[in-house]
């Protein structure tokens, strides 16, 4: 899997519980290496394996973990610049919902070799959608529902979300809009200049 | 039919940044992301060419002018601060004697969002410039992760050339490793002995049968050297074709003599590179430590330079032993013919 991804994990570690925290579960996980680099490519087992050993060494049920993992990725400052890239998908939260069908080609488009999981957006009405995800790496979903809900709140929306499960590498998440603008949102700057 | 009012909403949307431009060559509509760029002040009523400089074509200064224009592609200049560059096409207007201009950033477009504060909203629904946005931002950040994969590889690689004991052409140890042994050595202040070793004839090889010869030449004769010296020492390259071995456990006079002369014996033996006969020899320097000598790892390799330098001058394919007369003598051979009589 992409250095990209194996380098979020350990950065949700290292930035939410410290290097040592995320030292260990490199140890543990048997990974051979302290740091990912981003723009490496890993064996798919060791994603697996990294996932396993941050579980076991926080000792949480893995799908906190990768819910946090989706939160982390779109709230902390030094993922600052994955947030905007995210918001170009669109001028309020339906657009930006819409816009993940194109994830991984925009992915692809920054970073040739980079690939994400599919993801597939169903509009059942103008209120009522389901995101359908297919990952090896299972609890991909929960990722999705840190990210959704947070995305939520960057663009001020009130959202109910719902993990329905699934099987075979596929989850499925139900999303209910409940209110468009409820909340004033967090400001998105089109000419601000990333560090 | 569609009406005036009608035509001009229909193009607020679609082109969000046109001007209707009116006989006198005054703006009498503008697109609402042109509002924007006039820092507050009304658009309407400007006229055209003051607002914006014409860059090319460059003869173009009436109305009249522009008009036969149309079609061409326009390069503009907003006249006031920032002085952003513009790219636009004129056609007729929707109403007679009027022209239609639509204006696009171009590729001053990064710095246009952040100078009129533009938003998604500024741009038409099937402008790329939101996409372009994204992907320079995306690319950004990407070439960035690069950058610095590179920084730290490149300092990952200069640190383990530092850290090498290796010289990569012949195996043998480098002069940084051989700089560490010798000093392991001075410090356990035990017998043993030097030999600088410097081949003969090798610039000759390199400068007429070229570098792919002079490198075959060095790992020859650096597998020579292995083969006749003893498990116990190390023969490290410490120079172009110069070498350092260091005999251990206080070898004899006579031992190390019978080494010197193997080597140089088995080093003058032709090497065919290429069917191409390389010949080369080799000058000897030795010089010994002796326990409580207080010699430092420098004034041992100098001692041996100077028998080096009497083999040398002794016409080459020589070896010498150090000994504080060759400092002085007139004839430094002398101390090899000594021995040699001794012998």
């Amino acid at each position: 899997m992409h250095g990209l991804i194996n380098r979020a994990i350990q950065c949700f570690v290292t930035d939410s519980y410290g290097p040592e925290k995320w030292a260990d579960a490199a140890r543990w996980a048997e990974l051979g290496l302290v740091d990912f680099e981003s723009m490496l490519t890993y064996e798919d087992s060791m994603t697996h394996r990294a996932i396993d050993a941050v579980c076991h060494v926080l000792n949480r049920p893995r799908t906190d973990i990768m819910e946090d993992i989706g939160t982390y990725l779109v709230s902390h400052p030094n993922t600052e610049a994955l947030r905007r890239l995210l918001r170009f998908g669109g001028v309020n939260f339906v657009e930006f919902l819409q816009s993940l069908d194109d994830l991984p080609d925009r992915a692809r488009l920054a970073v040739a070799d980079l690939e994400l999981p599919t993801l597939e957006v169903r509009d059942h009405s103008a209120v009522q959608f389901s995101l359908v995800t297919s990952s090896s790496v299972e609890g991909f979903g929960h990722v999705m529902m840190g990210l959704l809900r947070t995305m939520a709140d960057d663009y001020g929306a009130l959202v109910v979300l719902e993990h329905q499960g699934g099987g075979q590498g596929s989850e499925t998440i139900s999303i209910s809009l409940v209110m468009t603008e409820f909340a004033e949102g967090r400001r998105f700057d089109l000419g601000a200049r990333m560090s | 039919m569609i009406g005036r009012n009608a035509t001009a909403g229909y193009l607020d949307v679609l082109c969000p940044m046109h001007v209707i431009v009116n006989r006198s060559g005054h703006i009498v509509h503008a697109g609402p992301t042109v509002q924007k760029l006039h820092s507050g002040k009304p658009v309407v009523g400007q006229r055209f060419l003051e607002m914006f400089v014409l860059k090319r074509p460059r003869a173009l200064s009436s109305v009249e002018d522009l008009r036969k224009a149309a079609g061409t592609k326009l390069h503009l200049q907003l006249s006031i601060a920032p002085y952003t560059a513009l790219k636009g096409i004129l056609m007729p207007g929707p109403q007679e004697d009027q022209l239609l201009v639509n204006l696009s950033f171009g590729i001053s477009i990064i710095d246009a969002v952040r100078d009129f504060e533009l938003t998604s909203a500024d741009f038409a629904a099937t402008d790329m410039a939101i996409e372009m946005l994204y992907l320079v931002e995306a690319k950004s950040a990407a070439m960035e992760a690069s950058r610095k994969l590179n920084l730290r590889l490149q300092g990952a690689k200069i640190a383990a050339e530092e850290q090498a004991f290796t010289d990569t052409l012949t195996g043998l140890k480098n002069r940084r490793a051989m700089d560490h042994i010798l000093a392991r050595q001075i410090e356990a202040d035990c017998k043993f002995a030097i030999m600088h070793i410097d081949l003969d004839f090798f610039k000759a090889v390199n400068d007429t049968k070229g570098h792919a010869a002079g490198d075959y030449v060095l790992q020859v004769v650096s597998r020579i050297m292995v083969e006749e010296t003893r498990e116990t020492d190390t023969v490290g390259r410490v120079g172009g074709d110069e070498f350092i071995v260091m005999l251990p456990n206080g070898p004899s006079e006579s031992a190390l003599f019978g080494i010197g002369e193997r080597i140089i014996d088995k080093l003058e033996a032709p090497i065919m590179f290429q069917g191409d006969e390389c010949r080369v020899s080799a000058s000897i320097g030795s010089a010994f430590y002796s326990p409580g000598c207080n010699l430092s790892a420098e004034a041992l390799i100098a001692n041996a330079d100077v028998a080096l330098y009497a083999s040398k001058n002794a016409g080459r394919a020589q070896q010498t032993f150090y000994s504080p007369e060759l400092e002085h003598a007139e004839d430094p051979a002398s101390d090899v013919q000594r021995y040699r009589q001794v012998h």
